[in-house]
């Protein structure tokens, strides 16, 4: 088999892994979507905040211990125990749904009818604020993250594609770990929104908000249990590219990643963000091991928003997304 | 009392449509203009113009541009930063290749120039809207700062592939390079400025302005009266990248006066605009000077007030700073979701009554 064909082959897997990467965002942004209306720009910046304060839990450090030294001239920077990651994560869960809380009490409430840009501005505003508040809770440095995902160079799959093929691929196991759990998650929403009672309520304002509030789902109750799944969403994203890339701020950069895959997939469906978020993971690759001796490297920056742009010029709802009607 | 439209009786058409029909808006017009040109700069000095007056009527004009195209047109732009690297790369070229060419007319065919990338941009407006039609300029934010970045024809082949902006004069005096003293950027960006926002004025008044609007309120409807959606969306693509790219050239030839493109105009500089536009408020040119002056002035005296004032260390100051301008979006978008400007609305009902309330 030809060497090129072989290298194609890897960049594709490699891409297949990646776009696992990307789509576990996008479902953040549908979720939210789907549940208000709301396109949520915060999402990538509430992956770097869950991150932060997962890694500051595991740490054992004191929230804002860097503006209370300045503020008091005291010297705190950690409890000097460190809570097992076991427990840091459900307690990173409950600082999500807080989170979620806050949002609907304090934004959304007020925001109630108003035009979906003005939302959408609410959302970048709410992204600054997180991010704001993430550096100053936890620190701004680069942080490692190790929640005991393994990591490294897929032995297994070397070894198989090495007796097949003779040229092991390099696949992380990390994300072979990331595509699984990404598969649980969606079954899970899945389960959650098809057989339970809550779930049940969440497509129905989905659906048609007014007609949900006369049946007597309470509105305000599911926004704060789509943001909080939302929120946790953004967590099991945060965990898996913290563990890849180290937590800082770059991470919130992966939102602007999700939006091409979005734009694919359709806004308003989660099958669509997961084959959206493969055929962006694909299409990168392969676009940057083909073109890159051509016209140089870095094409990952811009080759996902160009497919979306294209992709739109054909498709203006997206693979999956609701067919766009228009009345005057 | 103070502010009143009634009493004020026009006798011929050319007072009637005068840019401000209403003498206290004309008088208040021809105070600031006086002031901004006869005493600022007397009173400006290097601080001053560096740390607020100049990034502040650059990022107007900028703001003035996206206005236009999101304010008056309703077609959501993120593209702004990679407009304002247009201008600056088209401003650097035209300088390196044209020596001896006034700088003026090399920021003004900067601008025509980001005027064209932007209709090519644009084009996409004419099928998707919205959210979609946002994406669509990202893609234009992340590939023409790649294209300038990667491509060393951009940068002359500089081996820092920085670009930086030589020295030109305007009627003898330096308004470029290391050379140009304050007063002189100063009074390059307000003469821009000026004449921007009056045509900016003009322009929105017009037909122009009234087919863009009427796409931006329903543009199925606007197609029905008879406004060419093809014709409205691209001129308005092509004012608001003919805005943005001076205010880039201006910005690079200027105010930096070196530029690297990832750095000076990446996506940040996109959101900074866009949070003029909102702040200020969405379709109004006042409100681009409102958004802008909040938005250069706000972070200075904050960075002043801890760093200076509390003696907290910067990092601190610039995450507090985030979180403050994330807040105050907030705020203003539950308590005025259109603007400075529609607060200004407000005050000039109460000035029309003030002080002889019923």
């Amino acid at each position: 088999m030809p060497d090129t064909l072989l290298f194609a082959m890897e960049a594709t897997l490699n891409g297949l892994t990646a776009g696992v990467m990307y789509a576990l965002v996008a479902l953040g942004f549908v979720l939210i979507f789907k549940a208000s209306g709301i396109f949520n720009f915060a999402q990538g910046v509430m992956a770097l905040f869950a991150a932060l304060t997962l890694v500051g839990f595991q740490s054992g450090q004191i929230p804002f211990s860097h503006l209370i030294n300045a503020m008091f001239g005291t010297r705190l920077h950690h409890f000097g125990w460190n809570m097992p990651t076991l427990l840091a994560i459900p307690a990173t869960v409950l600082v999500m749904i807080l989170l979620a809380v806050l949002v609907e009490r304090f934004i959304l409430k007020h925001l109630v009818n108003q035009e979906p840009i003005i939302l959408f501005m609410a959302t970048i505003g709410l992204a600054y604020f997180l991010e704001g508040v993430g550096d100053i809770m936890w620190g701004a440095e680069v942080k490692a993250l190790d929640v005991g995902l393994p990591k490294g160079m897929s032995g297994a799959v070397d070894d198989v594609t090495f007796a097949w093929f003779g040229y092991g691929f390099y696949i992380d196991r990390l994300e072979i770990w990331a595509a699984g759990i990404a598969a649980l998650l969606v079954a899970a929403l899945t389960v959650f929104s098809q057989y339970t009672k809550q779930g049940r309520a969440l497509r129905a304002v989905a659906d048609d908000h007014q007609a949900a509030l006369s049946v007597g789902i309470s509105l305000r109750f599911i926004w704060v249990l789509t943001w909080s799944i939302a929120g946790i969403v953004a967590l099991v994203a945060g965990i898996m590219w913290g563990s890849k890339s180290g937590v800082q701020f770059s991470l919130s950069l992966i939102a602007l990643k999700a939006l091409p895959v979005l734009i694919l997939g359709g806004f308003t469906s989660i099958p669509g963000a997961i084959i959206g978020g493969l055929i962006i993971g694909v299409g990168e690759k392969l676009f940057d091991f083909f073109m890159s001796p051509i016209i140089g490297g870095a094409t990952e920056n811009w080759f996902a928003y160009m497919l979306a742009l294209v992709f739109l010029l054909f498709r203006p709802q997206g693979l999956f997304g609701e067919r766009i009607i228009e009345r005057v | 009392m103070l502010y009143r439209e009634a009493g004020d009786f026009k006798t011929s058409y050319v007072a009637d449509n005068q840019t401000f029909p209403i003498k206290f808006d004309r008088y208040g017009y021809y105070f600031i203009l006086g002031f901004a040109f006869l005493v600022m700069p007397f009173i400006i000095n290097d601080y001053w113009a560096n740390s607020i007056v100049v990034p502040f009527l650059i990022y107007t004009i900028a703001a003035l541009g996206l206005n236009i195209l999101i304010g008056y047109c309703g077609q959501l732009s993120l593209g702004t930063g990679a407009f304002m690297a247009c201008g600056a790369y088209g401003s650097y070229k035209l300088m390196t290749a044209f020596p001896e060419l006034n700088i003026i007319f090399v920021i003004i065919i900067a601008g025509f120039i980001t005027a064209a990338v932007g209709v090519l941009f644009g084009l996409p407006s004419l099928r998707i809207k919205g959210f979609y039609l946002a994406v669509a300029t990202l893609a234009a934010q992340f590939f023409l700062i790649w294209l300038f970045t990667r491509t060393a024809w951009f940068y002359n082949y500089s081996p820092t592939g920085m670009i930086s902006a030589p020295t030109r004069d305007v009627f003898g005096v330096a308004v470029t390079g290391p050379r140009a003293s304050a007063v002189s950027m100063y009074m390059i960006c307000l003469c821009f400025l000026v004449v921007t926002a009056w045509l900016a004025r003009n322009l929105t008044r017009g037909s122009l302005g009234r087919q863009w609007m009427a796409i931006r309120d329903m543009d199925i409807a606007a197609e029905i009266i008879g406004v060419n959606p093809l014709m409205a969306k691209l001129t308005a693509f092509a004012v608001s990248s003919f805005f943005v790219g001076i205010s880039g050239a201006l910005l690079f030839t200027v105010y930096l006066g070196a530029a690297e493109a990832g750095e000076a105009f990446g996506i940040d500089k996109s959101f900074l605009v866009l949070f003029m536009v909102i702040i200020g408020g969405l379709g109004s040119i006042f409100g681009a000077f409102a958004g802008a002056f909040f938005l250069i002035v706000g972070p200075v005296l904050l960075k002043l007030l801890l760093v200076n004032g509390l003696g907290w260390p910067t990092d601190l100051a610039a995450h507090l700073e985030i979180m403050i301008i994330g807040a105050l979006i907030l705020v203003f978008l539950i308590v005025e979701p259109h603007g400075i400007a529609a607060l200004w609305r407000t005050i000039k009902e109460k000035l029309r009554l003030w002080p002889f309330p019923y």
